[in-house]
């Protein structure tokens, strides 16, 4: 135990005193978040729309003026048919399309109620989603002040529907998505290269040759690294509830016990890369083309993967972002618990297992 | 000096792939001796000292270290020995103090026995002053000397060296060299790889490596004599001549 303590200590020493790992540690994390959460805004000024009437009535037209007079709206052009939406979104023209149904003022009288699609460009989710609010808003004001005036009364229902981001990602998406890169980062590449440093400079043989044995010695120089991840999780997790109001729906200790689980998969994949490698500069490239590609691409971090090509869809399932993913964002937002996200869970532990058990053997061999 | 042998070689070998950097070679190492391994670059040496220490395993061959055996008591062999690596083997980012901790620590040396060999080995190194300064500020012959002082922390009975003076000025060479002979008086056997054939008159024997096999073993006073030359280096010259 004493010598488990001293040689965490000296691990420290390295990292406090390398400025690269203090920055990956600590500044990288808050900059990430900070960055993400604060590009995403939430006003909305004069936005571009363009309406498709189908129906052209006095009761669309009086709808389309009040939109119009709105100050959050520009009605940038009228279309006259679906088949145009595509490509004034491709254009970047507008952030949104209205479009009334046939027959408006008719269903409305027949049927008490007529529709109102909102299409929206979600490439910018927060706004999409105010976009849809403000016309709702809109529409409802609308609706009441006629059903004031004693006439019968009717709805207008809106159904929106979202362009290039239909998962709608938001700082929401993005607080899981920065946990998990930092995560593997720390993990999974301050790990490796710390190892290959050791073999680079010379210093492994001569912890091979002391009574420290090969586990001993990994252990020692992974153990920082876990307490480190685990700080930095905290301080993702409190960022985004404190600073961008990410709810925690489920079980705090849940969401502990799935992120560790995921801190030691990536430091796992970390000692494996470091049996790979014999240079610290392997080590990063590894780590990074192997790693942080396929976690930022691959784990519907950035990309939504509904989206993708069936075989990256399949290729997805290796990766244990996506799971860690998947379990993080269902824990944060849909409040689940272990009984919905235990096949992921069962997931990441197999491939947990699977890489401490490869790097174990490979580790055997590089010794011999 | 004493005939217990405290190192064993029999028959051993190591082959990368189909190329054999060490080729079936035995000797055998007696307490308290200052042991010479020479050869040119790339003749084995190191190969040779890394199956001996155990982080190498032979392709084939015996090796016998303080009475264990290095392939089935590899635990007992560590604790017996030290080693100095060919590259430099301490910690540039951490203090001198700091890396004599760490090494006493892994070695499982008490708190008290660490701050009473650091005060030992910085006054006997005259680095008083320098004990908070980082490693990595050193200057190479003084990192060497720091080397071999903190591969001597435990009072292991064997010593591993591995070209300690490589690269450095000759002064520092001879004051090194006289480290080496004040750890040898007390009983400590010193295996030390070098290619500086000066060195090899300060061995009490030595054994001359080339390309994996040994070529000679015996004593500075009786190889010269055999080869019928004045120093080591033409031993060195005349074996290389007879390989080619
Ligand atoms: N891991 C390895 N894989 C393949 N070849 C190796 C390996 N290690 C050493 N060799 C080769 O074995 C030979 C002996 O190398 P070794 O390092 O033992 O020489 P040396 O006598 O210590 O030389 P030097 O004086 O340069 O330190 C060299 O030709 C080297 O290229
Ligand atoms: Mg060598």
């Amino acid at each position: 135990m004493k010598r488990f303590i001293g040689f965490v200590t000296k691990e420290f020493y390295h990292i406090f005193r390398d400025k690269r790992s203090m920055f990956i540690l600590f500044g990288m994390p808050i900059a990430q978040i900070m960055l993400f959460g604060f590009a995403i805004t939430n006003e909305i000024n004069n936005v571009n729309i363009a309406i498709l009437d189908k129906s052209k009535d006095t009761k669309t037209q009086k709808i389309i003026n009040k939109i119009s007079a709105s100050k959050y709206f520009y009605i940038e052009q009228e279309i006259s048919s679906e088949y145009q939406i595509e490509s004034i979104f491709k254009k970047g023209k507008v952030k949104a399309v209205l479009v009334f149904e046939n027959h408006f003022v008719k269903n409305l009288q027949t049927q008490k109620q007529a529709k109102v699609q909102v299409i929206t460009d979600a490439t910018d989710p927060n706004i999409a989603n105010t976009i849809t609010n403000y016309v709702n808003a809109i529409l409802q004001n609308h609706t009441q002040e006629i059903n004031n005036t004693n006439q019968p009364a009717y709805q207008i229902q809106t159904q929106t529907q979202l362009y290039y981001n239909p998962e709608l990602k938001s700082v929401f998406t993005f607080v899981p998505g920065v946990m998990t890169v930092i995560l593997m980062l720390v993990s999974a590449m301050m790990t490796s290269i710390s190892i290959t440093r050791e073999k680079e400079l010379g210093t492994m043989e001569v912890l091979l040759v002391s009574p420290l044995n090969p586990l001993q010695v990994i252990l020692g120089k992974v153990f920082p690294y876990i307490f480190l991840s685990i700080i930095n999780a905290t301080v993702i997790v409190v960022l985004g509830v404190f600073v961008f109001g990410m709810p925690i729906e489920g079980s705090i200790l849940l969401l502990a016990f799935e992120s560790i689980l995921f801190i030691i998969t990536a430091l796992s994949l970390g000692i494996l890369i470091s049996t790979l490698s014999n240079s610290q500069q392997t080590a990063m490239m590894i780590s990074l083309m192997g790693l942080m590609l396929p976690v930022i691409i691959l784990s519907g971090f950035i990309f939504p993967l509904s989206s993708m090509p069936l075989p990256l869809q399949v290729i997805s399932n290796i990766i244990p972002a996506k799971w860690f993913i998947i379990i993080i964002k269902a824990i944060m937002l849909k409040g689940a618990s272990i009984e919905i996200i235990w096949k992921e869970t069962l997931i990441l532990i197999g491939m947990t297992l699977f890489f401490i058990v490869l790097s174990i053997k490979k580790y055997k061999i590089r010794l011999e | 000096m004493s005939q217990e042998k405290i190192i064993e070689v029999k028959n051993l070998s190591k082959k990368f792939g189909s190329f054999t950097a060490v080729d079936n070679i035995s000797f055998d190492v007696y307490k308290g001796e200052i042991f010479g391994f020479l050869g040119a670059n790339g003749a084995g040496k190191t190969t040779a000292m890394k199956m001996l220490i155990g982080i190498s395993r032979p392709t084939s061959g015996e090796v016998t270290v303080a009475g264990y055996d290095v392939k089935t008591a590899a635990e007992m062999v560590k604790k017996s020995i030290g080693y100095m690596s060919q590259r430099f083997s301490m910690y540039d980012d951490l203090t001198i103090k700091e890396n004599i901790t760490f090494f006493g620590g892994i070695y499982g040396l008490s708190r008290n026995k660490i701050k009473e060999k650091t005060a030992q080995l910085v006054s006997e190194l005259g680095l008083e002053d320098a004990v908070d300064k980082l490693v990595g500020d050193l200057p190479l012959g003084w990192k060497q000397k720091l080397s071999f002082s903190v591969a001597l922390l435990h009072e292991p009975k064997i010593v591993f060296l591995d070209e300690p003076t490589g690269g450095v000025d000759p002064i520092t060479r001879r004051q090194f060299w006289e480290m080496i002979y004040a750890e040898a008086h007390k009983g400590t056997t010193i295996f030390v790889t070098t290619h500086y054939m000066d060195e090899a008159e300060y061995c009490d024997r030595v054994s001359i490596m080339v390309e994996g096999h040994i070529e000679a073993l015996d004593t500075p006073k009786n190889l010269k004599q055999q080869f019928n030359v004045e120093s080591m280096n033409d031993v060195f010259l005349k074996l290389a001549r007879n390989v080619e």
